[in-house]
């Protein structure tokens, strides 16, 4: 995985609440086998028309924000699918931050292992942010994971939390399963132990 | 000991290991798989070298994306894109060496509705899959839960899983139902109040005696939209509904296997003065039969109310009802029973079993549905099909005008064919009215098995009660 390094970088408003994974990647691009190459079909059915023209006033079609790194977005941004095509299709297109109120379990959870750094922030700085994403290209926003801050393009800075173990993987690019695999002596003693209480498992 | 709740104690039986900060590795018990999330997980594995830790916990169907008509074992009747996922299942599966339930065979079907009929779902079990709607089988007292695919190959090469404790949520259903009440009503009602985002953090463990009161398939419903409502999971404390359910099940144990088991099972329950950081009561008198109107679960309202106004409501949720109701086609002010529908969907792993199936019968028969309506019933499993052609359910449904499909997913995503055409309107017993869930530009009211069966036959949303 990618390290999570400190990001300046645009960031593009997205102000409705309840962004579900069908919006950020509908079904019809989940049949692949592969991860990459999904960027071009995120949040397809808000981004092009039916024949395939770009919508010109979906915000990442807007010239300001076609590189845009950072996505402001709605409370609960995330909910419903646990598709890790979102994820996947956001990073393809270049997002490595997005900020919101809240997020769903499962896209928060994916994001990490992915290189994505979801942030989680009260409302009124949410707020100020996504006024600051709104100033498009000339606004650079500053996501350090390190010192867990974003600060906006005035200066403006708000610190942020994040799990220490996950921030210590994003930050080193860490492989879960490698991890995880270090510890397989526990795992080899925890099957033992349970087949003998639970042994109908 | 300090009390405990179900899913503290069931967690605390499955910690490997726990590090200072909380963060634990926890045991899965079962690993289910489908085609859609599960490419990319396999092929992780291969890249690394690495093999399914336990293939025998491990159950592979395929149901996204295969269609429901007849003639579906042959490959060339999928479109090229599901014909590489499916047989990219087939392929993993014998490479890995795991369970594995083709389309021929008949207990094939959607994933969460094989797992606990072939009893590979039991009591305090950990159960993941790719797939949100795991959810399901907190039903039986199992934790479970939905993960992506980067979790979904963790899982295959570990048998375990990178988690931290959520905090215990108590949703209580007091008293009994109304007649023409179900648990779709319940579920519905409940994520209206806390909303889609309210269960965020939370294992939510639904009790209380209209929960006690539910067969195993309505457990299953409400635990299934756990996720709808933000939770990880939902749980229901096992029974002698859940045992006798699990009896006899082919993968269920058996002999003194069986009665060491329900030793345990019988103390998966929530101590009486555990604590629960959030609680929720609602009166299950209160309940009415209950439809969507908008493209969130959580804008439900019970089946005599008004379409709402985005003024009605406060925040970012303001602008949310006002692309909604334009979304929908709907106006404030309007009755959600004016509604017309022209399409009904039956099933999906939320309302695709045999008494979902019973329940809508029970509505049509002797009736037909209405003139041009295009209705549609999709079991969830094979099994659950030859049930209901047994007991002669699927005549009904077809002598009132209904489709009667092969078992999948269907239009509840509409990955395969079965998908609603630009401005068609759906009563659906599925699980999600997002924008575009069921096709592009399709219009979902997500309603229980007996309204959906109300909405074919009139035409237009319906208080199923009148017809009863």
């Amino acid at each position: 995985m990618d390290k999570f390094e400190k990001l300046t970088g645009i960031a593009a408003p997205l102000p409705l609440v309840n962004i579900d994974t069908d919006m950020i990647i509908p079904k019809q691009f989940l049949k692949t086998i592969k991860r990459s190459g999904l960027g071009v079909n995120l949040f397809d059915e808000m981004r092009y028309d039916r024949q395939g023209n770009e919508i010109e006033d979906f915000v990442l079609n807007k010239p300001q924000y076609r590189e845009a790194e950072i996505l402001v977005a709605g409370d609960n941004f995330g909910c419903g699918s646990s598709r890790e095509h979102a994820p996947w299709a956001l990073k393809d297109f270049g997002i490595k931050a997005v900020i919101s109120t809240s997020f769903a379990d499962i896209f928060f959870n994916n994001c990490f292992k992915n290189g994505i750094l979801p942030i989680v922030l009260p409302q009124e700085a949410v707020d100020t942010l996504m006024k600051d994403a709104e100033k498009g290209s000339n606004a650079r926003m500053v996501v350090d994971l390190e010192e867990q801050t974003v600060t906006t393009s005035d200066g403006e800075s708000f610190s942020f939390e994040v799990d220490p173990f996950k921030k210590h993987c994003l930050l080193n690019g860490l492989d879960d399963i490698g991890l995880s695999l270090e510890k397989v002596s526990s795992i080899d003693s925890f099957e033992e132990k349970a087949s003998q209480a639970r042994p109908w498992v | 000991m300090s009390p405990k709740t179900l899913y503290d104690k069931i967690w605390d039986a499955h910690v490997v290991h726990e590090d200072t900060d909380g963060t634990c590795l926890l045991y899965i018990d079962r690993h289910l798989v489908h085609e859609v999330t599960s490419p990319q997980a396999f092929e992780g594995l291969r890249m690394a070298g690495r093999k399914v830790r336990a293939p025998e916990k491990t159950i592979a169907v395929p149901d996204h994306n295969v269609p429901t008509t007849a003639g579906r074992e042959n490959p060339e009747n999928m479109t090229e894109d599901s014909r590489i996922q499916v047989a990219a299942l087939d392929k993993n599966a014998k490479e890995f060496g795991i369970h594995y339930y083709p389309v021929t065979d008949v207990r094939q079907g959607i994933v969460h509705i094989v797992g606990p009929e072939q009893g590979w779902t039991l009591p305090g079990m950990t159960v993941v899959c790719g797939d949100s709607h795991t959810a399901t089988h907190g039903a039986f007292g199992a934790l479970a839960h939905g993960i992506g695919t980067s979790e979904v190959e963790h899982v295959l090469a570990t048998q375990t899983l990178i988690q931290k404790k959520s905090k215990n949520m108590k949703v209580e259903i007091t008293g009994k139902l109304l007649p023409g009440v179900t648990a779709k009503d319940i579920v519905l009602r409940i994520i209206a109040e806390t909303g889609t985002a309210g269960g965020t953090g939370y294992v939510i463990e639904y009790c209380g005696e209209a929960i006690r009161d539910l067969s195993m398939e309505g457990r299953m419903t409400i635990c299934n939209m756990a996720i709808e409502g933000g939770a990880r999971a939902g749980l229901i404390a096992p029974d002698e509904t859940t045992f006798e359910y699990v009896k006899g099940r082919p993968h269920a144990p058996k002999g003194a296997q069986w009665e060491a088991a329900l030793n345990w099972w019988k103390t998966l329950y929530s101590d009486d003065d555990a604590h629960f950081d959030k609680v929720l009561t609602i009166e299950g008198e209160s309940i009415e039969p209950t439809v969507t109107w908008g493209t969130s679960p959580e804008d439900a309202l019970p089946i005599s109310a008004l379409v709402p106004a985005p003024e009605d409501f406060q925040g970012g949720k303001v602008d949310a009802v006002r692309r909604s109701l334009d979304y929908m086609g709907l106006t404030p002010g309007q009755k959600l029973s004016d509604i017309e529908v022209d399409t009904v969907f039956i099933g999906s792993c939320t309302n695709g079993r045999i008494e979902d199936l019973r329940a809508a019968a029970a509505v049509l028969k002797g009736k037909k549905v209405k003139d041009g309506m295009r209705a549609m019933v999709v079991p969830g499993s094979g099994l659950v099909r030859a049930q209901a052609e047994e007991e002669g359910l699927a005549d009904i449904f077809k002598e009132a005008g209904f489709e009667w499909r092969l078992a999948g997913c269907s239009m509840c995503l509409a990955m395969n064919p079965d998908q609603l055409a630009e401005n068609e309107r759906c009563a659906s017993t599925s699980n999600r009215n997002f924008e575009g869930r069921q096709g592009y530009k399709g219009r979902t009211h997500l309603v229980s098995p007996a309204m959906a069966a109300a909405a074919a036959i009139t035409g237009k949303l319906t208080d199923v009660r009148e017809m009863m």
